[in-house]
C-alpha cells in the first residue's frame, strides 16, 4: 500500500547536496558508474566505472562557520584500477569494468580497498603524504646528486610539510582463480579473509596470500546441460566470521557455515518463498532472480532485491520473508517489452541505513525508492539536474499505473527505461546517501534544523 | 429467425471479449506472456533455463576461425577486400578482420568525469 509520506517534524526531508559528473547527455561507455561504496566511517566514498577507474571522494571536516551543514564530498584520489585484457588461451575478452569495491576497516593511517572486475581482484592502498625529507647531504633539493668533494659540513635531513599528496598503489593482485565472471566480493569480520563469487563458484582468500585461494562453494554441474541456476551475489555475515550467504538466479538464498565442512555445497539454511503455481509464467524465473543480497548491520536480517521487489528475511525463518516491498509493481504489465529491450535483466542493488530502519533501492526514470520498515511507509525520489539547487528539498514522485493521471504524477508509459539507478549507498551513521545515475553521482542528505 | 440467431451469437461474442479483458486486468503478467508468445512463437520451452544461463556464462567470448580467414583471403585474392559490416565486433566468416576492425582495447587514459 502506498501511503504518502508526511514530512513532519520528526521525518527526514531529503535535500540535494552535490552532483558529480558531466552534464551532457552523450555518455561515454567508460563513464558509466558500476559501483558505489562508503567506507566504514563514511568519511570516504568510492565509485568504480566501466572504464576500470576508481574515484574516491572525502568528506570535508565540518567548519565552525557552517554548523548546520555537513561537509561536502570532494575528490580525494583517483586511479586506474583495472585495464582491459584478452585471454588468448580461452579467446575471452576481459572487461575492465569495476564490478564491486569493498573497503577494509581502517587499521592504520592508510586506507585499503578491494576492487574487482570480472576476473581479478586487487587490494589498493591509499595513503597520504604531507611531509617530505629535506636537507640531504648528497642530493640537491631537485634530486641531482652532489659531488661528494663539495660537501664540507654534514646536516641531519628533516621532514618539512608539503602539499598533501594522496597516493594509490596496488598492494596485492588476486588473479586466476575464477573461470566465470566475478559478481561479488565480501570482507570477512575477521579482517583477514574475504570471499569472491562468480556465477558458479565462491572462493575464500587470505588478504596476505595471492597465489592460492580455497574453493568453498561449487555449484557447477558435472554436465553443463543440466545447469539450472547460477550464483548472483554473496556476502559474509557482519559479525559471524563462519557464516556467508549466496543468492541464485532462481530466487533462493543459501546460508553456509564454514565450520560444517571445507566445501560448503550443502547449505545450512535455504531461504525460499514458495510461488503460487497459478502465477507461474514465462517471466517468473527471470523476475525472481536475485540481483543483490545484503545483511543488516545488526546481522539479524538480510535483504534481497529481485526485479520487482525488495524482501527482508529473518535469518531464523527460511520459508518466507518477513517483509516484502514492491519497488515498481506497475512494471508487471510491461514485462513483454522489458524482456525485448533486455531491461528485465537489469541488476538493481539495495542498501540499509545505519540503524537498519530504512532500506533503499533504485528504479527507472532516475527514480529511487526508500522503505521505512517500522512505519511501513515508502518514498519515491528522483535524481535529476532539475532538482539540483543547493539544499533544495526533494519532491516525492508518484507513478500513475493506470486510469486518470493526477497532476505531478508520471504515467508508466512516460518512464525513461534508459535512466536506471542500479547503485546506491547509505552513509553508515548519518542520513547521507549516494545515488548513481548512468554517469552522474548524486549526494543527498537530510535537512538539518 | 436467422437474424435472431445472429443477434444472439453477436451478444455471446461480446461477453467473451468482456471476459478476456477482465482476465487481462486481473493477471497482467499472463497477458504479457501471451503477447510475447504471439510475437515469438518459437521461444524456448525452458524459460530462463539453460540457454539464457549459458549466454550469461559465455559473456566476452570472441570467435575467430583461421580456416575461414584463410579461405576468405584466398577467395578475395583478386577482388576487393570486403569491408567490415555494421557490427564490427562480429568478425567471422567471409569478412577478413583487419587491425582497424578490432575493437580498441586501450585502457582509458582519460580521467573520470566525476573528478571536477
Amino acid at each position: 500500500m502506498h501511503h504518502p509520506v508526511k514530512l513532519g517534524a520528526n521525518d527526514v526531508q531529503w535535500c540535494f547536496s552535490q552532483v558529480k559528473g558531466a552534464i551532457d547527455d552523450d555518455v561515454a561507455e567508460a563513464d558509466i558508474i558500476s559501483t558505489v561504496e562508503f567506507n566504514h566511517s563514511g568519511e570516504l566514498l568510492a565509485t568504480g566505472d566501466k572504464g576500470g577507474r576508481v574515484v574516491i571522494f572525502q568528506q570535508e571536516q565540518e567548519t565552525k562557520g557552517q554548523p548546520h551543514s555537513r561537509g561536502e564530498y570532494n575528490v580525494y584520489s583517483t586511479f586506474q584500477s583495472h585495464e582491459p585484457e584478452f585471454d588468448y588461451l580461452k579467446s575471452l575478452e576481459i572487461e575492465e569494468k569495476i564490478n564491486k569495491i569493498r573497503w577494509l576497516p581502517q587499521k592504520n593511517a592508510a586506507q585499503f580497498l578491494l576492487s574487482t572486475n570480472d576476473k581479478t581482484i586487487k587490494l589498493w592502498k591509499i595513503s597520504e603524504r604531507d611531509k617530505r625529507p629535506e636537507g640531504y647531504n648528497l642530493k640537491e633539493e631537485d634530486g641531482r646528486y652532489r659531488d661528494p668533494s663539495t660537501v664540507t659540513t654534514l646536516r641531519v635531513p628533516v621532514f618539512r610539510p608539503m602539499d598533501l599528496m594522496v597516493e594509490a598503489s596496488p598492494r596485492r593482485v588476486f588473479a586466476n582463480a575464477h573461470t566465470y565472471h566475478i559478481n561479488s566480493i565480501s570482507v570477512n569480520s575477521d579482517y583477514e579473509t574475504y570471499l569472491s563469487a562468480d556465477d558458479l563458484r565462491i572462493n575464500l582468500w587470505h588478504l596476505e596470500i595471492t597465489d592460492r585461494s580455497f574453493n568453498i562453494v561449487d555449484i557447477k554441474p558435472a554436465n553443463m546441460e543440466e545447469l539450472t541456476e547460477v550464483i548472483t551475489a554473496a556476502e559474509f555475515h557482519p559479525n559471524q566470521c563462519n557464516t556467508l550467504v549466496y543468492s541464485s538466479s532462481k530466487g533462493t538464498i543459501r546460508l553456509c557455515d564454514m565450520r560444517a565442512a571445507a566445501l560448503c555445497d550443502k547449505h545450512s539454511k535455504l531461504f525460499e518463498e514458495p510461488e503460487d503455481p497459478s502465477n507461474r509464467s514465462f517471466f517468473s524465473e527471470i523476475i525472481s532472480s536475485i540481483s543483490d543480497v545484503k545483511f543488516s548491520h545488526n546481522g539479524r536480517y538480510m535483504m534481497t532485491r529481485d526485479y520487482l521487489s525488495v524482501k527482508i528475511w529473518d535469518l531464523n525463518m527460511e520459508n518466507r520473508p518477513v517483509e516484502t516491498y514492491q519497488v515498481h509493481e506497475y512494471l508487471r504489465s510491461k514485462l513483454c517489452s522489458l524482456y525485448e529491450n533486455d531491461c528485465i535483466f537489469d541488476k538493481f542493488e539495495c542498501c540499509w541505513n545505519g540503524n537498519d530502519s530504512v532500506v533503499m533501492t533504485g528504479s527507472y526514470n532516475n527514480f529511487f525508492r526508500m522503505f521505512e520498515r517500522g512505519h511501513r511507509r515508502d518514498l519515491t525520489l528522483e535524481a535529476s539536474r532539475e532538482s539540483s539547487k543547493p539544499r533544495a528539498v526533494l519532491k516525492p514522485r508518484k507513478v500513475c499505473a493506470g486510469g486518470k493521471r493526477k497532476k505531478d504524477e508520471i504515467s508508466v508509459d512516460s518512464l525513461d527505461f534508459n535512466k536506471k539507478i542500479l547503485h546506491t549507498a547509505w552513509h553508515p551513521q548519518d542520513n547521507i546517501i549516494a545515488v548513481a545515475t548512468t554517469n552522474n553521482l548524486y549526494i543527498f542528505q537530510d535537512k538539518m534544523n | 429467425m436467422s437474424t435472431e440467431n445472429q443477434e444472439t451469437e453477436a451478444q455471446f461474442e461480446s461477453e467473451e471479449e468482456k471476459q478476456d479483458s477482465q482476465e487481462k486486468n486481473s493477471n497482467p503478467v499472463k497477458a504479457e506472456e501471451a503477447k510475447l508468445k504471439a510475437k515469438y512463437p518459437n521461444l524456448g520451452q525452458k524459460p530462463g533455463g539453460s540457454d539464457f544461463l549459458m549466454k550469461r556464462l559465455q559473456k566476452g567470448q570472441k570467435y575467430f576461425d583461421s580456416g575461414d580467414y584463410n579461405m576468405a583471403k584466398a577467395k578475395m585474392k583478386n577482388k576487393q577486400l570486403p569491408a567490415a559490416g555494421p557490427d564490427k565486433n562480429l568478425v567471422t566468416g567471409d569478412h577478413i578482420p583487419t587491425p582497424q576492425d578490432l575493437p580498441q582495447r586501450k585502457s582509458s587514459l582519460v580521467t573520470s568525469k566525476l573528478v571536477g
